[in-house]
Parts: C-alpha cells; sequence; structure tokens
C-alpha cells in the first residue's frame, strides 16, 4: 500500500500518430455498437416476449389487478368469471422486497469489515488467501446453498428466530414484523441465505476500491498520528461510499433475482401477505420456478409470465433508483 | 598606541569568534546516529547521520534513488508500514532516543508532521481537513476548533483565500493551495518537526515560491527538513544542507552536511563538489 510511495512513476509517452493505420477505430466503433444494440435489443425482446405470453390474462383480469390483490390461489380460477382476480401478486413483490432488504442489511456491513480487514488488518501472509476464500463463496452453487439452508441453516436460525418472536416480536408498532411463532422456513432464512449468497459479490469490490483509492489518504492520517483503526476509516470516506453504494448494488441486483436457493428456504406461502419476516412467504422468482411446469389451471401460465414481467420492471427500477442515488453520492 | 590598536584588534577578534561560535547555539531537535536501514535484504541507507537544528531548515539533497525519502521516512517511522523493512542505529528526539512501541510512534508522530511529493488532503471540507489532526487528540465541539483551524491556515497562508468557503471540499483548491492546506493540516497539532518530501515538485513556479516563503515564516517555531532534488531551492531556502549518494551497493550514504553557502561555495568533499557542479547525478 504505502510501499511504493517514494518510487517515481515512469511516463508514458503516446507513440507518434501520423504513421499509424486508422481504419481500427471505425472497425472498433460498429463492433462495439453492434454489442451494445444487442444488449438493447435483448432486454426489449424479453419485455415484448414477456407482455405477449401474459396478454391473455391481462386482458382478462386488468392490468393492474394483478398489484392490486395479495393473493395467488390458481384452483380458483375460471375461464370465465373475471373478478376476484385469483393470481394476486403482491405478496410476491413484497417477498422478493423484503427478503432482498434483510440480506443487504446483514451482507453489506459484513462485506465492508470483511474488505476492511483484508485490506487493513490481515497479516500480509493471510491476506491472499482470505480474498480467495471469500471469493470461493461466490462459486458456490445456488442449489447447494439451498441444500445448505433447508439442513444446517434453518435449525441453526431456530434460537436467533425465537429469540427475535420474544423480543423485537413484543414491541408495540415494529412487532408486526417479527411476530412468532417461528418454524424455520421463513423470509427471515431467505434472507440470511441471499446475504451469504452477495457477500461475497459486494466484498470483492468493496476490498478493491479500499486496496486502490486511498492511498494517498492513508500516508496522510498515519503520519498526522491516527492509529492504525483511524487510518482503515479514511477507506470509508465519502469517495469511497460511492463504490460501496456501487458494489452494493451488484450484490442487490443478485439478492432480487436469486431463485433456487430462497425457493428452498421461503416456505413457499403464496395466500397473502405474511407480515412478519418469521412467517413463510414467496418471492416473484420463487412462484415462477414452482409453478411453470405445472400450470394447469386457467390462465395460470400466463399470470407467472405476468408475475416475469414484473420481476423484470421492479429490477429494472430499483437498479435505476439505486444508480440515482450513487450518481448524486458521486457528484457531491 | 600601536599596543592599544593591539589590544583592541584582539578584543575584536575574540569577539567575533564568540559571536560565531553562540550564535544561535543550535539546539538540535532531530539526530540520526549511525543509522542503518534495509528494505528485506536491500540496504537502503549506511551510516547516516544527520543532524537538524531549532530554527534552522535543513535541507537534503542528492540523486534520484540515494534514499532521501528513506531517510525522512525513518524518521516518522512510515516505513514501519513497508513489510521487510529493518533499522538499526539511533534516532533522537530532542536529544531522547525516538520511541518504537506502537503508542509511541503514533505519539511520535503527532510531533513530527510531514508533508509529502502530492499534496493529498482528504475528501473532505476544508475545515474538517485542517481539524482532523485536533480530532484525533480528542473530541471537540466545532467551536473549539474554530480558533485553532483559524491559526493554522493563518500560518499556512491560506486563510484569506479560503475563510469564505472552509465547508467546501478541499479537492476543489488548486495544487498550490492543497499543498498549503496540508500544511496547515499538519500545523494545527503544533508539531516541533515536519519533514517534507519534494512539497513542490508538482507545483508550478509561483505556487513553488510561496511554500519556501512560509517556511522562512515558520521556520523558527518548527524544525524543518525538507528534501529536495532542485539545488537552488535548497540553496535558496535552507540553512543547513545534507548530500546524500550512493555508495556501496547502491546503500545512501551521506556524504557532507555543511551550513549552505558554505557546502555549495566550498564543498569538502570531491562528491559533493561534482554534483552542484553538475558533473554527476
Ligand atoms: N518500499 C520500498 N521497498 C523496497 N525498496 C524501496 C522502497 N522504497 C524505496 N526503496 C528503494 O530504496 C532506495 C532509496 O529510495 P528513496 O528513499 O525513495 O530515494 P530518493 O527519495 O532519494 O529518491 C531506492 O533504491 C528504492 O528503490
Ligand atoms: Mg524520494
Amino acid at each position: 500500500m504505502t510501499a511504493q510511495a517514494g518510487v517515481d512513476v515512469p511516463v508514458v509517452r503516446p507513440r507518434g500518430r501520423a504513421t499509424r493505420w486508422l481504419g481500427g477505430d471505425g472497425a472498433f466503433r460498429v463492433v462495439v455498437t453492434a454489442c451494445s444494440a444487442v444488449v438493447l435489443v435483448t432486454i426489449v425482446a424479453m419485455v415484448i416476449f414477456l407482455l405477449v405470453q401474459g396478454f391473455d390474462a391481462m386482458r382478462h383480469y386488468g392490468f393492474f389487478s394483478f398489484l392490486t390483490t395479495a393473493r395467488w390461489a390458481p384452483s380458483e380460477a375460471t375461464a370465465t368469471s373475471a373478478s376476484p382476480n385469483p393470481y394476486g401478486i403482491l405478496q410476491f413483490i413484497y417477498g422478493t422486497l423484503i427478503t432482498s432488504l434483510i440480506a443487504m442489511i446483514l451482507a453489506v456491513p459484513v462485506a465492508v469489515s470483511v474488505a476492511l480487514y483484508i485490506t487493513n488488518f490481515a497479516p500480509l501472509r493471510l491476506r491472499r488467501g482470505l480474498s480467495s476464500l471469500v471469493d470461493l463463496l461466490a462459486a458456490v452453487p445456488s442449489v447447494v446453498y439451498g441444500f445448505w439452508g433447508i439442513f444446517a441453516l434453518l435449525p441453526a436460525l431456530k434460537p436467533i428466530g425465537g429469540f427475535l418472536a420474544s423480543t423485537l416480536g413484543k414491541v408495540p408498532v415494529i412487532g408486526v414484523a417479527f411476530s412468532g411463532p417461528y418454524f424455520g422456513y421463513s423470509y427471515f432464512a431467505a434472507g440470511v441465505v441471499l446475504a451469504i449468497m452477495v457477500l461475497p459479490i459486494i466484498a470483492a469490490v468493496c476490498r478493491e476500491i479500499f486496496a486502490t483509492t486511498a492511498g494517498s489518504w492513508k500516508e496522510a492520517a498515519t503520519a498526522l498520528g491516527a492509529t492504525r483503526w483511524e487510518v482503515a476509516m479514511v477507506a470509508v470516506y465519502r469517495p469511497s461510499r460511492t463504490g460501496i453504494l456501487g458494489a452494493s448494488i451488484l450484490g442487490l441486483g443478485r439478492a432480487l433475482g436469486e431463485t433456487i436457493a430462497v425457493t428452498m428456504v421461503i416456505g413457499n406461502f403464496v395466500l397473502s401477505i405474511n407480515k412478519s419476516i418469521l412467517g413463510q412467504g414467496a418471492t416473484m422468482s420463487s412462484v415462477i420456478a414452482n409453478e411453470f411446469t405445472e400450470a394447469v389451471e386457467p390462465f395460470h401460465l400466463q399470470a407467472l409470465f405476468v408475475v416475469g414481467f414484473w420481476l423484470l420492471v421492479v429490477a429494472l427500477v430499483v437498479n435505476i433508483i439505486a444508480r440515482r442515488i450513487v450518481a448524486a453520492q458521486a457528484a457531491l | 598606541m600601536s599596543a592599544e590598536a593591539f589590544h583592541i584588534e584582539v578584543a575584536s577578534d575574540m569577539v567575533a569568534a564568540v559571536a560565531s561560535d553562540a550564535e544561535p547555539l543550535p539546539e538540535i531537535v532531530v539526530e540520526t546516529r549511525g543509522l542503518d536501514t534495509w528494505y528485506g535484504d536491500f540496504q537502503a541507507l549506511r551510516k547516516v547521520n544527520l543532524s537538524a537544528a531549532k530554527g534552522r531548515i535543513t535541507a537534503i539533497i542528492g540523486p534520484s534513488g540515494c534514499g532521501k525519502s528513506t531517510l525522512l521516512r525513518a524518521i516518522n517511522r512510515m516505513n514501519d508500514l513497508v513489510p521487510g523493512y529493518r533499522t538499526s542505529g539511533e534516532i533522537l528526539l530532542e536529544g531522547v532516543p525516538a520511541p518504537t512501541d506502537p503508542a509511541g510512534v503514533i505519539a511520535l508522530r503527532r510531533r513530527v508532521g510531514m508533508l509529502f511529493q502530492r499534496p493529498n488532503p482528504f475528501p473532505m471540507s476544508i475545515f474538517d481537513n485542517v481539524a482532523y489532526g485536533l480530532r484525533l487528540e480528542r473530541r471537540r465541539s466545532r467551536r473549539d476548533l474554530e480558533e485553532p483551524v483559524e491559526r493554522a491556515l493563518q500560518r499556512a497562508g491560506l486563510w484569506e483565500e479560503v475563510k469564505d468557503r472552509l465547508e467546501r471540499s478541499a479537492l476543489g483548491l488548486s495544487g498550490g493551495q492543497q499543498q498549503r492546506l496540508c500544511l496547515a493540516r499538519s500545523l494545527a497539532v503544533e508539531p516541533q518537526v515536519i519533514l517534507m518530501d519534494e512539497p513542490t515538485s508538482s507545483l508550478d513556479p509561483i505556487a513553488t515560491l510561496r511554500v519556501e516563503e512560509l517556511m522562512r515564516e515558520f521556520r523558527d517555531e518548527v524544525t524543518i527538513i525538507i528534501v529536495t532534488h532542485n539545488m537552488q531551492q535548497a540553496a535558496r531556502v535552507s540553512d543547513v544542507t545534507a548530500f546524500m549518494l550512493m555508495g556501496e551497493g547502491r546503500a545512501g550514504e551521506l556524504v557532507e552536511i555543511n551550513r549552505t553557502r558554505e557546502l555549495f561555495n566550498r564543498p569538502q568533499d570531491r562528491r559533493t563538489e561534482d554534483y552542484i557542479t553538475g558533473r554527476f547525478g
């Protein structure tokens, strides 16, 4: 980190331009433009595809009726009656948002701490190994997290869930969000699994930020007689905070869409919004994964496409909002 | 008559002799004795004896890579953070061996400030930059900080320029202003020594002169050791100059240290002469 401070950096000069072939610029531009266009076209095509596939259900029940109902009961669907809409998806949107929120609340502080530890406190010999270990968390397949979640995490979370229910659950107003009983499968368990899954993503980006941006500030702080801890805090100054936020958004994107592991531990309760995070629920992706192979009721499959459409919308909106926040932070 | 004249002559001679001896009987603030440093197996400094006196600006000159920065960073123990760095020999502060334990080193760094090659203000407001060191000492109210912050900015010659925008980001200042802000940040904790490692090498000539002026202004209160590879700068600002050169095995050695005028006009060592006359490095 401070090791190179005294060493002069050689200046790299651009080589003469006149003699060089410039056609590469044009070709390169065409290629990158085409690639960007492909990305855009894919997203638009996907939205259109989901809308087209869900069109019959939306025409039958009304475009917004899906969002105003929180009850998903395919067996009550008939080909003739349009109201009430048996395919309400509000509880799934809630499930997606609440599990991601729990994941971020748990993962961001831990990931930032891990990155701070690796870049500032860990003995040099251990740094590389620790980094790889954290990266390895990202390599574990989702389904393994799900399995592990069911058989190891759920039992382990029992006492914590019970504790939350008997303490926070008794507090007026916010108690609703923590009321028991706690059986295991829950938003909470899904949030914890997600937290572990997004942790390596956030930690890896933060590690890069802490290792690169703050070198000269760390020197300044050290020279002013800051302790090791105070020097480490330099890494989370405002410019880095933008980076931490960006890293969190990357993790959030993963959390919003993650399917298999969540489906395995969330309980897949689809009939209403469970106000308590200790209760069972479902997310937009979990309901699609669970039901698309056996969607036999009228408009059932189409309704799942509607869920898919709104999942995409939620993901895009969250991303745009998050990007706004980052941009606003960066402009400060 | 002649006897009397003789007598007077002797007297005035003696007065002169006494004056030059006693004239600011230099109080040594920083001293290294037989200082060796290594980066791993590479010896970067060999048997360096440097002393810097109060009220004087001591310049260290020498070709690139001869260990000037290493010497400075040995004094405030910044190099302790470099893996594989070792040191032997003595470093004295006001005649007392500099502490080596973690708490002692931190206390040491509060007495010995440092200015770097590139201005490195924190990405916070101008006020918070200057207050940083004071806040490390203990929690203080904003009101408590206003006075010392203003004083530090005054001493760094920056107050008039920034007094209306203390809450703005320090990163919006020009390079020269940023370096003076870093100076104010160091001065705020009232250090006894400030180490400067080529503090003007990234500044334009006018900003450079401004910093040099300031150094002359507060040299009576703060002992300054400045590394520069610009000999004109050493000649302009310093009272004492030390010349360093790579010796055997590229280890940096202190060749000669003398009053600046002496060193430049009547170098004692052949290598010093070669260097200052441009025959070398
Ligand atoms: N952190 C470091 N690790 C290893 N070698 C270093 C380090 N810093 C400086 N050196 C070496 O020590 C020698 C002296 O460097 P330095 O003190 O920066 O010289 P100067 O400031 O006079 O240009 C050089 O050979 C340099 O390569
Ligand atoms: Mg140097």
